[in-house]
């Protein structure tokens, strides 16, 4: 018996009728499209296909997509600002903060909803928080710094937000990203 | 260096857009229109024949559109050691009989995935079980039941290695010892899981797949067999590979069988395994028995060495057979051994096969080889570092009939190693100790057991009216960052920008052949083929530079900054931009195009080229709990020219991680040839909390045989890790290991029979005998 689900994906509502046993992955990937959440376990243990449900991280393979009727969700598609990368997005490239990139949607989108939470943390906070992640690449200590660096984007970001008299951020545009970077 | 405009400055990935914003497509995100699903029907035995299959419950339920038994197949072999055709043993489905649990003999294709799985539920089977052999020193027993009946026997494949004068070396030693191994598998675990897309043109008879992969080359050749098609009727696209680890490079079940469901039905098949599938059938680092006696004089130096190993090779030979070999070689360095003797048998069993998984030859075999030299280092009461000093090659080292080190910088890391650890680790606490392993590895293979007809490397160079550049090449980015590489080789050698560069990677249909991403091959392989492909196209701009400047023809030109000039006098010069139109006029509006290769002539067997460095880690031992913590790492390491800093940093930290996984934490215990823990809850990643700092130290060398002076950074990490990790236990509590994974339990007893030892006085030991001269 299908039933109704009306959610905002990325500011877009959408409705759909579905199973009631439909996971909230299968109505990201499948009946949206945006493949850019991915699924690596089937035992939600790698936090792959994490995404923001109304500021919380949650494993999207982890919950049904009933459970989220009439909330909001922000997948990884919807991060950035148009052309502009977000600031986690920008750092995760500028620090090597991924290699296959499987894993990164995830980890980006953990890392969002941690940071608005915490904005100043440090290694070890950052190692609390991510511990449910897999990457079997990097070998965890670039994103932990892509992170740190995160941090301090949003910070200077919000610190600018704040005195519109002093001078705009150059916007991070994507052809920019060969520019940048930090030294091993 | 500061010669460079491009070569050796941190580079952010190319892909990196792409890849934060979920815009990167992996094969498991593509879909085709009518497209069907694939699944395969497995084997719950190990060992059992196929009495009889019945399709028929399945093939009515409603959106089943195909099922197929082996049968149906087109029946080829295929296997990467094509040299040899009675190793090209896998086959699509099983026919006569299934070889280990999770072998597949039937598959299924359906309008949805659920329904294939359904169907797969309805396929009666009727087995008749077998007697199957797990253990390769069972396999290779006269009456051990045969995996392969076609084959003489259980042994797969065997090595013999030898130089010098072994016999004699151990009768000049002052010290011998002896030490046997257990090795335990480990699993690759990409994150995406092996899947592929098949597209079967009925009007052309061609063939389309999309496939998870690090060599499109490898799959396109044993599709080709598989199906008794021809390999230009094949066209192998890479996307974006979510990765690799050595463990994508045979082509596998889901490849084969989506190609051939497509080709029956008309229509686009795909085929995606369940985390279970990938760890119970994909291929997995081989588990292995290994005997070690090592001869070394007073001081430490080493005269002569002998290794035998015997691998639990599994129902098929994929790369193993390869690793066997590796394992005889990588054992060796990057210590000169006068003389020394290997013997490998790699053996057929009942269970998934194991391959050529991440430093492969080098991770079981430098665990064994270090952990052995680090205990001889203290019965004869040298310093840790000082025997691998001692011992470490120099520049010109050949292993007479198997390598030669060109590029060699192990005594400055190992220089620099002593230096750096004093000042880092000035006091070490109770409980806790400092373990090292030197290290070697290739960058990549001169094997060619695939036996390929063309060059190992290809790319193709075409420079538009512009200025902008397409590059085409087979060669793979799995992760590993060959995509940035590649474009700033080509950008530095034309002396442009990378945003000139536009990459068209792993596609069959675009490029000549690349023999793909494993052994750390395409920095310098393909990277060599990039280069000479850009130089010609450099070397057409330079021409014209030359007869329009009309300079004394003494006067050498260089192409930089978007420039070509005079390298003595850099004011006199001209575009980039400007040379490429007038060549491309000069040439009859044909765009400018080169088409390098790259194949090793006379470089030995193993490769032309080795990274090489030292590692220590500092671990800390609970006594109480037996639990190890890997605090800290510190690792000097020699690869040539870096390309680009921030992509070798990756390659270096993440091989650390795997590493240490194999010593800590990562195994594939098995009952009956069932893996006990297929799914990640179980199967222990090392995940943020566990992961050690890294500080990483270069030393910079100059490969002749690698682009810019290059040479590997993907795997040589990988194999001193767990042997670092294991030593330093070692100093921390005298507890001794002769097996990887360094669990609680283990590490508990090793320390009981330390402590028994220690009371039962300074008998000499039993695994090992002092000579006295």
């Amino acid at each position: 018996m299908k039933r109704e689900l009306n959610i905002a994906v990325n500011g877009e509502s959408y409705n759909f009728f579905i199973e009631p046993k439909t996971l909230l992955v299968q109505v990201i990937r499948e009946m949206l499209g945006m493949k850019g959440t991915h699924q690596a376990c089937d035992s939600s243990s790698c936090a792959a296909c994490t995404v923001i449900i109304e500021g919380k991280a949650v494993k999207s393979c982890s919950i049904l997509a009933l459970q989220v009727n009439g909330k909001e969700v922000t997948t990884i598609e919807g991060l950035a600002d148009g052309t502009n990368l977000h600031p986690i997005q920008q750092a995760f490239i500028d620090n090597w903060a991924f290699q296959c990139g499987f894993c990164t949607s995830g980890q980006i989108m953990a890392a969002k909803a941690f940071l608005d939470e915490n904005p100043n943390p440090t290694r070890e906070e950052i190692q609390m928080q991510m511990d449910g992640h897999i990457c079997r690449c990097t070998g965890h200590n670039m994103i932990n710094e892509a992170i740190q660096d995160a941090a301090k984007r949003l910070q200077s970001r919000d610190a600018a937000k704040r005195l519109p008299a002093q001078k705009k951020l150059q916007p991070q545009k994507w052809a920019q990203t060969a520019k940048s970077g930090k030294g091993a | 260096m500061s010669e460079f405009s491009i070569i050796g400055k941190p580079t952010p990935n190319v892909d990196g857009p792409a890849k934060v914003t979920g815009e990167a497509a992996y094969t498991i995100d593509m879909t085709l229109p009518n497209m069907l699903y694939g699944k395969l029907l497995r084997s719950p035995y190990p060992h059992a024949k196929i009495l009889s299959i019945d399709t028929s419950k399945a093939e009515e339920f409603p959106g089943v559109k195909l099922i197929i038994t082996g049968k149906d197949t087109p029946g080829g072999k295929w296997g990467l050691w094509r040299r040899f055709r009675e190793l090209s043993d896998q086959q699509a489905l099983a026919t006569d009989k299934v070889r280990f649990i999770g072998d597949p003999l039937a598959a299924v294709a359906a309008t949805t995935e659920e329904i294939a799985e359904k169907a797969l539920d309805l396929i009666e089977v009727e087995y008749e079980p077998l007697p199957a052999v797990y253990d390769p020193i069972e396999a290779i027993k006269d009456d051990a039941p045969m995996v392969h009946e076609d084959f003489p026997s259980n042994i797969n494949a065997t090595r013999h290695i030898e130089w010098g004068d072994v016999d004699k070396g151990f009768a000049e030693a002052d010290y011998v010892r002896e030490d046997r191994f257990v090795l335990e598998a480990a699993h690759p675990c990409a994150m995406e899981v092996h899947n592929t897309l098949a597209s079967y043109d009925k009007g052309t008879g061609r063939l389309t797949v999309w496939t998870s992969t690090g060599s499109p080359y490898f799959v396109q050749q044993n599709l080709a067999e598989a199906l008794k098609l021809r390999e230009g009727d094949i066209r192998v696209i890479k996307p974006h590979v979510g990765g690799h680890y050595g463990g994508k490079n045979s082509t596998m079940p889901d490849c084969v069988n989506a190609a051939i469901l497509s080709m029956k039905t008309g229509r686009p098949v795909k085929i995606v395994f369940n985390r279970d599938e990938e760890f119970t059938t994909t291929e997995h680092r081989t588990a292995q028995h290994m005997a070690l006696k090592l001869g070394l004089k007073k001081d430490g130096t080493i005269v002569a060495f002998e290794a035998k190993t015997i691998t639990n090779g599994g129902a098929f030979t994929g790369l193993g057979a390869t690793t066997l070999y590796l394992t005889g070689t990588f054992i060796t360095m990057p210590y000169k051994v006068p003389n020394y003797r290997f013997d490998g048998v790699r053996a057929y069993t009942n269970i998934v096969w194991g391959t050529s998984i991440r430093g492969f030859g080098a991770v079981p075999s430098k665990y064994c080889a270090e952990t052995q030299l680090e205990r001889a280092a203290h019965d004869l009461g040298i310093d840790s570092l000082e025997i691998r000093r001692i011992n470490a090659v120099a520049p010109g080292y050949e292993a007479p009939g198997q390598y030669k080190f060109e590029s060699c910088g192990i005594q400055a890391c190992i220089e620099k190693m002593a230096v750096r650890v004093k000042e880092k680790w000035p006091k070490v606490e109770k409980d806790a100790g400092i373990g090292y392993c030197a290290f070697a590895y290739m960058s990549g293979g001169i094997f060619n057991w695939i036996d390929t007809p063309y060059a190992y490397s290809s790319a193709h160079v075409k420079v538009n009216f512009d200025g902008t550049v397409d590059l085409y090449s087979q060669a793979a980015d799995v992760g590993q960052g060959h995509n940035t590489v590649a474009a700033m080789i080509c950008a530095e050698e034309l002396g442009i920008g990378i945003e000139d560069i536009r990459l068209h990677m792993g596609d069959t249909a675009h490029a000549y052949t690349d023999l793909g991403a494993w052994g750390s091959r395409e920095t310098l392989m393909n990277g060599n083929a990039i280069k000479d492909a850009a130089g010609q196209i450099k070397q057409k701009l330079i021409d014209i530079a030359r007869l329009k400047l009309g300079e004394n023809i003494a006067y050498d030109l260089v192409a930089k900054n978007k420039r070509v000039y005079l390298e003595l006098r850099p004011e006199r010069g001209l575009s980039y931009y400007d040379l490429v139109k007038d060549a491309i006029r000069a040439n009859d509006g044909v765009p400018l195009t080169g088409t390098g290769h790259y194949t090793p002539h006379n470089k030995g067997m193993i490769s032309p080229a080795y990274g090489m460095g030292i590692m220590a880690i500092k671990a800390k031992v609970d006594r109480e709990t037996g639990h190890v913590e890997a605090q800290d790492v510190l690792v000097v390491h020699d690869s040539g020219q870096i390309i680009n800093p921030l992509g070798a940093r990756g390659q270096v930290e993440g091989s650390i991680h795997m590493g240490l996984g194999y010593g800590l934490c990562e195994e594939m215990p098995m009952d009956q040839g069932m893996l006990l823990n297929p799914e990640f809850v179980d199967y222990k990643i090392i995940r943020t909390r566990d992961m050690p700092e890294i500080e990483i130290l270069d030393v910079p060398t100059y490969e002749p045989n690698g682009p810019f002076g290059a040479k590997e950074a993907a795997e040589a990490t990988i194999a001193p890790a767990a042997p670092a990790l294991a030593n330093a236990v070692y100093q921390a509590c005298g507890a001794e290991f002769f097996s990887n994974v360094l669990k609680p339990e283990k590490v508990l007893k090793a320390i009981k029979e330390k402590e028994k030892k220690d009371k039962e006085g300074a008998k000499p030991k039993t695994t090992s005998k002092a000579k006295g001269k």
